[in-house]
């Protein structure tokens, strides 16, 4: 068993444990409970409870943004926008992220027990919407105490589930920041997700997702995905540039299905290094979660309809070489929040890097969100750092 | 101070002019806002909801750090993506001459907007006739310094070709006004062909016609 199994139910970060009294509703009609949800806090609260920042991980990432990951022992996924003086300056503000629910560090997910069966859930776990994991959130975010929260920030699905706040809960989103991310998945993105589901489904080790109770792991499968996912997050001109036809460890082509190409070795180790500290299952429902996202469809067929009336002020964020999700995902929401009169900002940065650029050092990215939460800040009232 | 809050005297002559036209609390696309001087001057003063659109990163990273909500876009493009009507003002300050399609650019501002706000180098100017009549070149001055061949301005006009423009889209001009070289407004008394040889700029006025 993986290491990043036994974060499932005893994770190395806070947890929230609610039980049978408080059960989630999920859109597609079951119910969670008990539910609970791992979460990092960074910074100080202030007595107002107004300086609190969300951010919102995306597909693969987890709780820990800004400190050592328990399992791989690797900087916070984010440390180069969330700490002291950072663009999310843990001095100023209370940053908060959780584990979404369906994922396997200790959040409730497919991995966790079932407390009726005394067995991981497996399958038997409800499928989950973007909407779900938010609604979890704001469970959180009461049970912090706090009533409307600065900023929600995230890239890609994180992205998604910033516009599911601020359309489910627009109250308590005072700005928000989706990066790199899109209104609905596009049918591209949908079968991307496929193949990986496939190939982790296709794997014998799965076990039709009983692989823990088995024994097995669908170690192959859940790589593959991870290598053809891996290739949609960079672009052409990243991988041209990292590895263009160059060998690895050798001169010249062995004449077999040897990693030859540096390209080859990458996503291999791309692949096994993501299996040990990811859940298969957890794989699938997240995509899935992805897939089904769609807020026009959500509100009556107009994306406008999904920001009636939203005060809050958003901040969104493309890249150019992304086409994951391509700064027209970017533009078809900020055209909405025009229609719907709500303050929207919008910047494409350049970049070569694809999608992966929102989790990179893109200084135009630091600064441009540096810039809106610092104004965000300003608006309501909260002190500079004392540095 | 303020970051941003400036005086008076510290202001472009244009965006005196044109913060004078807008009115207090209301609606404002600035097209074309560089590093939001002129919206964060309306937000701060006049109480404007303050929206803009820029074509460079930088200038769009400049007006988010001062809480304007700017998106990255360019005249051409972006403004048919606005509901009708959903502006009071919209403001085009030395851009039209470098649009594609200035009189698409124009329906669509009168479209978003009831009033439209727009500057221009006026290319009637007599300094640029007597360029290009003794010279017979492409004029090349002081506010305009670019060659033909590297100009981002490739729609030139003059005031009266303006004023012809707005009469066909049916426009109203509210207040018409030109600059001289030093950026002092020409006297308001003058006839129209006196504006149009004596002013550098034109800054007009326009309600969308009934």
């Amino acid at each position: 068993m993986s290491a990043g199994i036994n974060e499932v139910e005893e994770p190395n970060s806070k947890v929230l444990r609610l039980g049978a009294d408080a059960p989630l509703q999920l859109e597609s009609g079951a119910i969670l409970a008990p539910l609970q949800i791992a979460y990092q806090t960074y910074g100080t609260l202030n007595a107002e409870r107004s300086n609190a920042i969300l951010i919102c991980h995306a597909l693969t990432g987890d709780q820990h943004v800004a400190n050592v990951h328990p399992v791989t022992g690797k900087a916070g996924w984010w440390l180069s926008l969330v700490g002291p003086g950072k663009p999310i300056d843990t001095d100023r503000f209370f940053v908060i992220c959780s584990n979404v629910i369906g994922g396997c560090m200790g959040s409730s997910g497919p991995a966790s027990i079932n407390p009726q069966t005394e067995e991981p859930h497996g399958t038997d776990f409800p499928v989950l919407t973007i909407g779900d994991m938010v609604r979890a959130q704001a469970r959180l975010i009461d049970f912090l105490g706090i009533e409307t929260l600065l900023a929600v920030v995230g890239g890609s699905m994180g992205g998604m589930q910033v516009l599911a706040w601020a359309s489910m809960f627009p109250d308590r989103v005072f700005a928000a920041m989706p990066i790199a991310s899109s209104a609905k998945h596009s049918a591209q993105n949908i079968a991307f997700h496929e193949v990986g589901r496939q190939a982790v489904m296709a794997d014998p080790d799965w076990r039709r997702g009983r692989y823990v109770l088995e024994g097995t792991r669908p170690v192959k499968g859940l790589s593959v995905a991870r290598m053809a996912a891996h290739i949609t997050y960079l672009s052409e001109a990243a991988l041209q540039r990292k590895f263009g036809r160059n060998f690895q460890d050798r001169d010249a082509p062995t004449f077999s299905f040897d990693a030859d190409f540096q390209v080859e070795s990458y996503l291999r180790y791309q692949g096994i290094s993501f299996v040990e500290r990811f859940d298969a299952n957890s794989y699938l429902y997240l995509t899935r979660a992805m897939d089904y996202f769609d807020l026009a469809a959500d509100n009556g067929g107009s994306l406008a309809a999904a920001f009636k009336g939203v005060k809050t002020r958003f901040c969104l964020v493309s890249f150019t070489s992304d086409w994951l999700f391509p700064t027209s995902d970017s533009r078809q929401i900020v055209h909405a929040l025009n229609a719907s009169g709500a303050s929207v900002s919008f910047v494409e940065i350049e970049s070569d890097k694809g999608h992966d650029a929102f989790l990179l050092e893109e200084p135009n990215l630091f600064a441009t969100a540096r810039g809106f939460l610092d104004s965000a800040a300003r608006a309501r009232g909260i002190k500079e750092a004392g540095r | 101070m303020i970051p941003g809050a400036f005086t008076n005297t510290e202001m472009r002559s244009d965006h005196r002019l044109v913060a004078g036209m807008v009115s207090a609390g209301s609606r404002v696309l600035d097209v074309g806002c560089g590093d939001g001087l002129l919206l964060h001057h309306l937000a701060l003063n006049k109480n404007v909801d303050a929206r803009g659109i820029e074509l460079s990163r930088e200038g769009v990273a400049a007006c988010v750090a001062k809480g304007l909500a700017v998106i990255q876009g360019d005249a051409d493009t972006d403004l048919a993506d606005y509901p009708d009507d959903c502006f009071d003002f919209v403001i085009l300050s030395q851009t039209l001459q470098a649009t594609r399609q200035p009189r698409v650019v124009l329906e669509q501002m009168l479209r978003i907007g009831r009033n439209a706000i727009v500057s221009f180098p006026n290319f009637g100017h007599w300094r640029i006739r007597a360029n290009l009549m003794f010279q017979g070149r492409m004029p090349v001055t002081d506010n305009l310094p670019d060659t033909w061949y590297n100009t981002p301005n490739i729609h030139f006009c003059t005031i009266r070709d303006f004023v012809a423009l707005a009469e066909e889209l049916n426009a109203r001009i509210v207040r018409a006004d030109a600059l001289n070289a030093a950026g002092k407004p020409v006297a308001v008394q003058l006839p129209w062909w006196f504006w149009n040889l004596l002013g550098e700029q034109g800054i007009f006025w326009l309600e969308r016609g009934k």
